[in-house]
């Protein structure tokens, strides 16, 4: 096999070399946005545009790979982890990405997920999460709320939603983020900072529906209340919220709770700092699982641990064999121990 | 040819003898089995063997539930199959007898372990009366060894406890095994060395067993006869002893070789199946990558992404996780990638009988998936003949850009025969050529000859494109809805399938080119079909034997053999699947014969079917 080999990445690629076909999602979706802000931030990795590969599911979301001029795969169902993660095994050298939806990853393909995250195969997934089924045109998702009216649960859904996080972290993501379709700048920062991440890379992006579930997120994302509603983390900062930066998370006993900077006596040293880079997970995991309206929405990082991903392991495991074994010969290996000759 | 030697014992040679190790699943009938197999292997038989283990790990003891059988057949002459009844029953408990004994060959011999005949063990073997004593076994002639009183006695002194003394108590029965048909206990010795070297306690307890068994047979007064079966005529060269699923895994890691690419195997456990993974993750200084999977989706989802990446991926299952692949297939069916799919086949539907073998996941192969969505499915006939199988699979595989599903079964799997081991020079160039990276590249433009797409990978600069489940327009790979469009890639697609059939060998026909009997087959019946062939050619019939070794496309001149017979009979264990699609094909009226009881058919009931059509002609 000649294997295809790049030396240096090419001289300043631009968004416009990662442009493919026109997308063609519904006029006013919240894709657009994430496709133009993943297209803006890849010349920054200086990854060759052919060693970059998008792989999908089914949804919406499953569309991606075909607006991207790098190499995809649009496959089916759930499954975009599991060719990923047999891509990655083959070409380690790839810079691969996962594009999924909250139906695609979290109901048919949960357990792919879970379990590419738990062995860090070093792809970074995209959950575009806008609490519906888009594409099959407005049924409950594993991430619509309870009582939510859809088509298939006219009066009323019941099932208790997931909280995405919380299952990439319960599968031991090494890279756990979130951002929001119109928040230009921070996709752009969270796509960044999983781009260069080694390891297994969820990221959810709030995303919206504007056919069958429209402003499913606008309660704390619309410009007007976003600053006060939603928990901008940033690693070694406190966590301060609010238009005129006077909230800030607090713990008291266990329970995070919101309180007033400059009241009470209360200031900055009495809130939280964010440690994406934390081993413990407590903070991390209560980071994902507190929302709008009881609590602000974090955006941002929430973990980023540094540990051996799945290729790198499956290389060493190979190099120690080679070391105690010797490079496997085909002939000792159709010999074998046991033979007997005919004469 | 009967001898005399010592006082009493007469040495008699045979041509062929089979032998039935039985016991509880946890006193090493299949160690048991092995060992023997491969001492009758190096002093140059040929062999063919049958394990029978059941779906429990460990049944409770004594239970009939609990019996695991290994059966060896070893012979002077070229043998096909594993013997269809033992002339020799060594049954370690009464459980191992009930299950076992109706089976043995009248005047065959029964060894047991009478410690074993206890009243409780007789119980739950279900007999009302002892079988020792009440003349139901009168047409055998029945051994009875007090194996683990005796065993215990030569292992006293060892720093060990009564169980794990009586663990030990197969070798007694494998030692005794081995006086009776004159073989050296060397190769076994040498393998305790090897296995147990580290534990020295056990490697000494094992080494008395066999050796007691050994010496045991030598003093005691009950055989008045000892058997010789010589070497056979094997072609020269130099063999092991294999079985299909190792043949399997040989056959990838040396594919992958072949086509100078490494190879990713994905796979999910499940019986039988699950030694091509664990054998193949013992390869890794070979480049090897294996990857459990999660679940069987994943693993050929793994396999495909390897392959988009340019590797040889493959991955491996049964019958069950079949089903749950079918639709990952399909995708690999749309975006022409190669991929190989193993389904060791087992009884089925659903969980079915796990640990049994059966022919029923063909039509499954051939047309179990949503749309128009044709593959290569290949099949080999004998454990041997995985190894070249597999390559075959791949040769398929990477020449036409497809998946190629691989269908052997739990009886292959497991039996084992002596494989010649195969000059590397004779096996063929698996090499994909290199595109001239100057000229146009279109995603679906095809190869001439094959229909073949190019099979560009992530990393080629230039060439970055998408593919995916959707129809995509011939030549560009673009999105396409054109309801024309869809109709040429679906005839495509069927097309380049259909293409493979002239690049395989014609079926082969054994015995005269016309006549009144064809027996057609598929797989693991391959053995059974020959040697009851064969009787009935000794015997100046006009019967032939033709067996499949590629069920779709079939070999060109499929139809030109059906129609040289006057009847074609098609023995299957299943209710008639390669009978369907061969009639369908080819509007041959072939009749079936058809048993699905999870064991291989015997020579005599294959004889028998074809007897009773012959006397209808």
């Amino acid at each position: 096999m000649t294997e295809p080999t790049t030396t240096a990445a090419p001289a300043a690629l631009t968004r416009k070399d990662f442009v493919a076909a026109d997308p063609k999602w519904c006029p006013g979706c919240g894709d657009y946005s994430i496709l133009a802000q993943t297209q803006k931030v890849m010349p920054d990795f200086g990854v060759p545009k052919e060693n970059i590969v998008f792989i999908s599911g089914i949804g919406c979301s499953g569309r991606f790979p075909y607006y991207m001029n790098t190499y995809g795969f649009h496959s089916i169902h759930g499954r975009a982890p599991t060719i990923a993660t047999g891509l990655k095994l083959a070409r380690p050298e790839l810079m691969v990405w996962v594009i999924t939806g909250d139906g695609d990853a979290l109901s048919i393909g949960g357990n792919h997920i879970l379990h590419a995250m738990r062995k860090n195969v070093d792809i970074k997934v995209v959950m575009f999460n806008n609490r519906i089924y888009g594409l099959t045109k407005g049924q409950a998702s594993p991430t619509s709320e309870l009582g939510q009216k859809t088509k298939s649960t006219p009066i009323g859904s019941i099932d208790y939603p997931i909280h995405p996080l919380m299952i990439a972290l319960a599968a031991e993501a090494s890279f756990v983020a979130r951002t929001v379709d119109t928040h230009i700048d921070h996709i752009q920062r969270v796509m960044e900072q999983a781009g260069f991440h080694r390891g297994s890379t969820f990221v959810e992006v709030l995303q919206n529906c504007n056919i069958f579930n429209d402003g499913a997120h606008r309660a704390f994302t619309d410009r007007e209340v976003r600053d006060d509603r939603m928990l901008l983390l940033e690693h070694g900062k406190p966590m301060v919220f609010g238009k005129n930066r006077d909230m800030g998370l607090r713990l008291n006993g266990l329970r995070p709770e919101i309180v007033r900077i400059g009241e009470a006596g209360i200031t900055e040293a009495d809130l939280l700092v964010h440690d994406e880079t934390s081993e413990d997970p407590t903070i991390h995991n209560m980071l994902a699982r507190i929302y709008w309206p009881e609590l602000p929405v974090p955006i941002g990082v929430i973990r980023s641990v540094q540990r051996p991903t799945h290729d790198e392991l499956v290389a060493a495991q190979i190099r120690e064999a080679v070391t105690r074994q010797g490079k496997g010969e085909l002939a000792d290996l159709l010999g074998g121990s046991d033979t007997w000759t005919v004469r | 040819m009967t001898t005399t030697k010592g006082h009493e014992v007469a040495v008699q040679e045979l041509d062929r003898v089979t032998i039935r190790f039985a016991g509880d699943s946890g006193d090493g009938m299949q160690l048991t089995g092995t060992q023997f197999t491969r001492t009758a292997a190096v002093f140059g038989n040929d062999i063919s063997t049958l394990p029978d283990y059941p779906a429990e790990i460990r049944a409770p003891a004594g239970s009939l539930g609990g019996v695991s059988g290994f059966q060896i057949s070893f012979s002077s002459g070229e043998i096909h199959t594993p013997g269809d009844a033992p002339d020799v029953l060594v049954a370690m408990n009464p459980a191992a007898l009930a299950a076992n004994a109706r089976e043995v060959v009248p005047g065959g011999a029964i060894i047991v372990n009478s410690d074993a005949f206890t009243p409780a063990n007789l119980a739950k073997a279900g007999y009302a009366a002892n079988p020792l004593t009440d003349g139901s076994l009168s047409a055998c002639s029945v051994f009875e060894i007090p194996i683990s009183t005796l065993n215990a006695g030569a292992l006293e002194g060892l720093d060990m406890t009564a169980k794990q003394m009586d663990l030990t108590k197969n070798f007694f029965a494998l030692g005794v095994m081995f006086w009776l048909y004159e073989r050296s206990m060397e190769p076994t010795l040498a393998w305790i060395e090897e296995k147990f070297g580290r534990r020295p306690v056990v490697a000494e307890a094992n080494r008395r067993a066999l050796q007691a068994g050994y010496a045991f047979g030598e003093t005691t007064e009950i055989f008045h006869t000892r058997y010789v079966v010589p070497a056979a005529h094997l072609a020269p060269g130099t063999y092991r002893n294999l079985t299909g699923n190792e043949g399997t895994a040989l056959g990838f890691v040396v594919a992958a070789r072949l086509a100078d690419r490494p190879l990713v195997y994905a796979s999910y456990p499940i019986t039988p199946a699950s030694d091509i993974l664990h054998q193949l993750s013992t390869y890794k200084h070979h480049g090897v990558k294996t990857f459990q999977a999660e679940d069987e989706i994943a693993a050929i989802g793994a396999a495909l992404g390897a392959s988009y990446g340019g590797a040889l991926g493959a991955t491996g299952t049964s019958g069950p996780g079949m089903a749950l692949k079918a639709e990952m297939l399909g995708l690999a069916v749309m975006v022409e990638l190669p991929l190989v799919v193993v389904n060791v086949q087992r009884g089925g539907p659903s969980t079915g009988l796990p640990t049994k073998t059966e022919q029923a996941d063909l039509l499954q192969a051939v047309f179990g998936r949503n749309g128009e969505a044709p593959v290569a499915v290949v099949a080999p006939a004998s454990p041997a003949e995985c190894f070249a199988m597999a390559i075959e699979a791949w040769r398929i595989a990477l020449k036409y850009m497809t998946p190629v599903v691989y269908l052997t079964d739990a009886f292959l799997a497991n039996g084992t025969e002596p494989w010649r081991v195969p000059d590397l020079a004779s096996l063929p160039d698996l090499r994909v050529p290199d595109r001239d990276p100057a000229a146009a590249f279109y995603p679906y433009q095809r190869d001439e000859t094959t229909l073949a797409r190019p099979w560009v990978v992530p990393g080629t600069p230039g060439h970055e494109h998408r593919i995916g489940g959707l129809e995509k327009l011939d030549v560009l790979g673009t999105v396409s809805y054109d309801a024309d469009n869809h109709h040429r890639m679906t005839l495509l697609r069927a097309e380049k399938i259909a293409r493979i059939a002239a690049d395989i060998p014609p079926l082969e026909v054994f015995g005269p080119s016309e006549g009144d009997l064809l027996v057609l087959g598929w797989g693991s019946t391959y053995g059974a079909i020959r040697s009851a062939v064969e009787r009935f050619q000794a015997r100046g019939r006009r019967v032939a034997h033709a067996h499949l070794r590629h069920l779709h496309p079939f070999p060109p001149n499929t139809g030109d053999v059906l129609r040289s017979y006057g009847t074609v009979l098609v023995p299957e264990i299943n209710l008639g699947q390669l009978r369907t699609i061969v009639r369908s094909e080819f509007l041959v009226d072939a009749v079936g014969f058809n048993l699905v009881r999870g064991k291989p058919f015997a020579i005599g009931e294959i004889e028998a079917k074809a007897e009773q059509l012959l006397g209808d002609l």
